[in-house]
């Protein structure tokens, strides 16, 4: 008999959300010896925070010291390196340079490599300007001056999280999605949570609710410490040629009056400017502006003069669950075995594995299982562009996207996969279909055909 | 090291262009010309234009996209022509070297001549900066086309379309294949920007048409569920809809330039050619809607056929390496000119006319110029939209200058 039978409504730790922070709690305490259930309010995993952020992995040299943030920052990005291969999940080593671009910046940087130093973060190195300009010789020459900081790096933000989550459940985790938590109540022992799969019970439970963290410890606890603050994100995508205009992530100088924009490529092998940071209430509107963007990209374009040149690929926006408070809001209500992962900000895909780790040193509970010596290793989404892809290997069955060179493999793949995507965004997520220049352009038809009855919303109706 | 095949003419892209170029080439006595054609189906955008009129003076019939597309194909490969679908270029190299995917695996294709024929696409949502909310439903002219003709999908029921260009009169003849209506036709400029003949079209259609209309907003979490845009006397105004056909402003599918040792031309997109259609790489020729957006099926069919003598006179000589000079566009009303560079050669075939595009309406006086010289000079009144043609001959007389430089004079 397994040791967790799937169809079991009984559980040692019940997470709540599947975002980033959800999936990597998930591989935790499933490695740990814990059974586990993931209950996410939407129709796929990554839907909230997770969903669109900078994909890189931080350092945290200009966390605060000291916080509980800098901590699992600096935990996570550890963990990530130690299982990266194993899971088989990309890493392309950029490093990152930190610049300035007038006095005020200049005279700042001092205070940001003396922070990182304070962090932990000793390998930082001060650079003069022609330095950076024989690093990076694409950069506008008004740049002043900066440091390195060799260990910030590029990550896939989706497949490293579905990697943390489809381990958890090829190793006995179960995951119901639809499942939004209504109501519960603990009777001393366990939780009954209500959800729309019928009462899930669970001897402990770790809110993971990101952009609803608040909402959920008021539904469970009748009270929240903080308020999620939701701030939003606009980024601009440039085609992959762009992406040899830098090496590194440049990253700027928060001044008093603005945080600044990074340019980055990603992993998947285009270059990027954002984000913006903008404070509103809504908690689902991921919104673009137009002015916004067109903003953006003149910050990119007076950094980097040449990317007026090359084509745009995307825009979109991201919601980060920030608080009234600076750091995490990560507490324990012992006496009910509940733990609130709150406020995980835009330093959340870095910090994953550090929170998890972090969260199961407060745990107050014993697993009734024992840690999991060789753990199932799920298949992961191979994306990066920087490493091989499926179209490189014979019998791929043809290539539906053109732009991002995704194969009918791929697709079905995914959909007959462990963790199926219930939406064409969670089908972009897993295989980057529709996500290159064309925009959907070329794949959409033949898409919506080898789709059909698989995605909700369908991408077409069949036009009888 | 992946298997070598070698061929005479491989020709990336099997559509209109691509097409009639590869029967032309044969017609002359080429042999070994192959496409290579990365869909399942050659024949290319016109598969998707499942309407009136295609083919009238290059077929001397009138045909809908579909068929115009098997006539196409039926014709090169009743020639001779090895037509090989389902076949990606990934990459192009020097010495006209491909390297390319299928199915099965991979190969790389070595030919004496590569002729890059990879046409257009529609610029998409982002890269016009529309704003709002990204739900699912907001699409482009050709992927609604290729959902409706091709694989028998509806994506909406009642969509606004944005542009009205020509495929946007053609998204409105989709939607009525498809037995919907489209809700409103959307344009930020102050009038069409098709012929003015066509104006009347959408309303005979039933589909209202706005103008200035500027800061389009999409709004809906998973599904369209409204448009808002910023009208002409500065209202926002709402359109309930379920879905969004962002149309035209079409530009080169030149990716794999991108990211090969050809020369772009950022004012096209395209590649930088000079008056035989050779990129910077003698070996590669162009032809077609890469070169520039955008033409007609027509007018590609039969640039593709000038195109071919000129082919194979090159290869029945040594590769023409001689150095050109550069003809560029000058001042701040003209968009492009092509082609954009003329060498020193005196083989047959060359183009007669350049084209030339505006950025927005002008009327003046077009006028090329070299050193202080006046080349050649006339009348112009025309639009952005709008080819111009302006003969090579007088440009070519001074082409051993150091620039020539195309300019407007505006004014009656």
């Amino acid at each position: 008999m397994p040791p967790h039978p799937a169809d079991s409504q009984e559980f040692d730790v019940a997470i709540i959300g599947a975002g980033v922070v959800g999936c990597a709690m998930a591989r935790r305490f499933t490695l740990d010896g814990a059974r586990v259930v993931v209950l996410e309010k939407a129709a796929d995993v990554l839907d909230g925070a997770s969903k669109a952020n900078s994909a890189i992995l931080h350092t945290g040299f200009d966390a605060p010291p000291g916080s509980v943030e800098q901590k699992c920052i600096a935990d996570g990005h550890r963990e990530y390196l130690e299982i990266h291969e194993g899971l088989g999940l990309p890493l392309l080593k950029t490093g990152a340079l930190v610049l300035a671009w007038d006095g005020e910046q200049l005279a700042a940087l001092a205070g940001l490599v003396a922070k990182a130093r304070e962090n932990g973060v000793d390998d930082v190195e001060v650079l003069t300007r022609a330095e950076i300009m024989k690093r990076e010789p694409h950069l506008a020459s008004t740049v002043m001056g900066g440091f390195w900081v060799p260990r910030e790096y590029l990550i896939d933000p989706w497949a490293s999280a579905h990697a943390y989550l489809l381990q958890a459940i090829a190793n006995g985790a179960v995951l119901h999605r639809k499942s939004e938590v209504i109501e519960g109540r603990h009777d001393g022992a366990f939780w009954h949570l209500t959800t729309p799969n019928g009462i899930i019970r669970s001897r402990q439970v770790i809110n993971c609710a990101g952009l609803y963290g608040d909402i959920v410890d008021q539904r469970l606890l009748g009270q929240s410490s903080f308020t999620i603050k939701p701030r939003k994100g606009q980024f601009v995508v440039y085609d992959k040629p762009a992406s040899a205009l830098t090496s590194a992530v440049i990253l700027p100088v928060p001044s008093k009056t603005t945080k600044g924009v990074v340019i980055f490529r990603t992993i998947f092998g285009n270059l990027a400017v954002g984000p913006t940071a903008e404070e509103q209430t809504s908690r689902t509107n991921a919104s673009t502006d137009k002015v916004m963007l067109e903003d953006l990209h003149a910050k990119g374009v007076a950094m980097l003069p040449e990317l007026g040149n090359y084509e745009i690929t995307t825009t979109y926006a991201g919601l980060r669950p920030a608080t009234e408070f600076q750091d995490y809001q990560i507490t324990t209500d012992a006496a009910r075995n509940y733990i609130t992962v709150g406020g995980i900000r835009s330093t959340g895909l870095s910090a994953a594995l550090g929170i998890a780790r972090y969260v199961a040193s407060l745990n107050s509970i014993t697993p009734l299982g024992k840690p999991i010596k060789s753990p199932k290793m799920p298949p992961p989404d191979r994306l990066s562009n920087y490493h091989p892809r499926d179209w490189e290997t014979p019998d791929h069955g043809g290539i539906i996207c053109h732009c991002e060179m995704v194969t009918k493999r791929e697709i079905l793949a995914a959909l007959d996969g462990p963790m199926p995507p219930a939406t064409l965004q969670g089908l972009k997520r897993r295989t980057r279909v529709c996500m290159g220049r064309c925009q959907g352009f070329y794949c959409t038809g033949p898409l919506s055909e080898l789709t059909e009855g698989r995605l909700d919303p369908p991408i077409g109706e069949r036009d009888e | 090291m992946n298997n070598v095949q070698n061929c005479n003419v491989a020709i990336v892209g099997g559509g209109t262009s691509g097409l009639a170029l590869a029967t032309e080439l044969t017609r002359l006595g080429a042999d070994g010309v192959v496409v290579l054609e990365r869909e399942g189906e050659a024949g290319g955008v016109p598969r998707h234009c499942g309407h009136y009129p295609f083919g009238v003076k290059e077929l001397k019939k009138v045909m809908k996209g579909p068929d115009y597309a098997r006539a196409l194909v039926y014709r090169a490969e009743k020639s001779g022509v090895d037509i090989r679908r389902g076949t990606t270029v990934t990459a192009l190299h020097k010495d006209a070297r491909l390297s390319i995917t299928t199915a099965q695996g991979a190969y790389d294709l070595v030919a004496n001549r590569v002729v890059l024929c990879t046409g257009v696409r529609e610029s998409s949502r982002a890269q016009r900066f529309i704003g709002g909310e990204r739900p699912q439903g907001v699409i482009t002219t050709g992927a609604l086309q290729s959902m409706v003709y091709l694989h028998g999908q509806r994506p909406f029921r009642r969509p606004v379309i944005v542009g009205s260009e020509l495929v946007s009169f053609s998204a409105i003849m989709t939607c009525r294949h498809l037995g919907i209506r489209p809700v409103a036709m959307i344009e930020e400029g102050p009038r069409i920007t098709v012929r003015q003949f066509m104006r009347p079209y959408p309303a005979m259609m039933g589909v209202p048409l706005h103008f200035g209309a500027r800061d389009l907003r999409i709004v809906g979490h998973r599904q369209v569920e409204a448009i808002t845009y910023t009208d002409a006397h500065d209202k926002v105004q709402t359109i309930e809809t379920d879905g969004v056909i962002i149309s035209g402003r079409f530009r080169p599918e030149a990716a794999l330039l991108h990211d090969s040792h050809l020369v772009i031309d950022p004012a096209t997109g395209g590649p930088s050619i000079d008056q035989y259609g050779r990129a910077s790489d003698p070996a590669y020729f162009c032809t077609g809607n890469l070169l520039r957006p955008v033409e007609t099926s027509s007018w590609c069919w039969h640039e593709a056929v000038e195109a071919a003598p000129r082919i194979v006179h090159d290869l029945a000589h040594n590769r023409d390496l001689t150095k050109g000079t550069a003809l560029v566009v000058s001042g701040d009303a003209l968009r492009f000119v092509v082609p954009q560079r003329l060498v020193q050669s005196d083989a047959p075939h060359a183009m007669e006319q350049m084209q030339l595009r505006l950025k927005r309406p002008t009327v003046g006086h077009l006028i090329a110029r070299s050193g202080g010289k006046t080349l050649w000079t006339d009348f112009l009144q025309s639009r952005p939209e709008r080819r111009i043609l302006a003969p090579l001959a007088p440009v070519l007389a001074a082409r051993d200058s150091q620039t020539i430089k195309m300019d407007i004079i505006e004014g009656h």
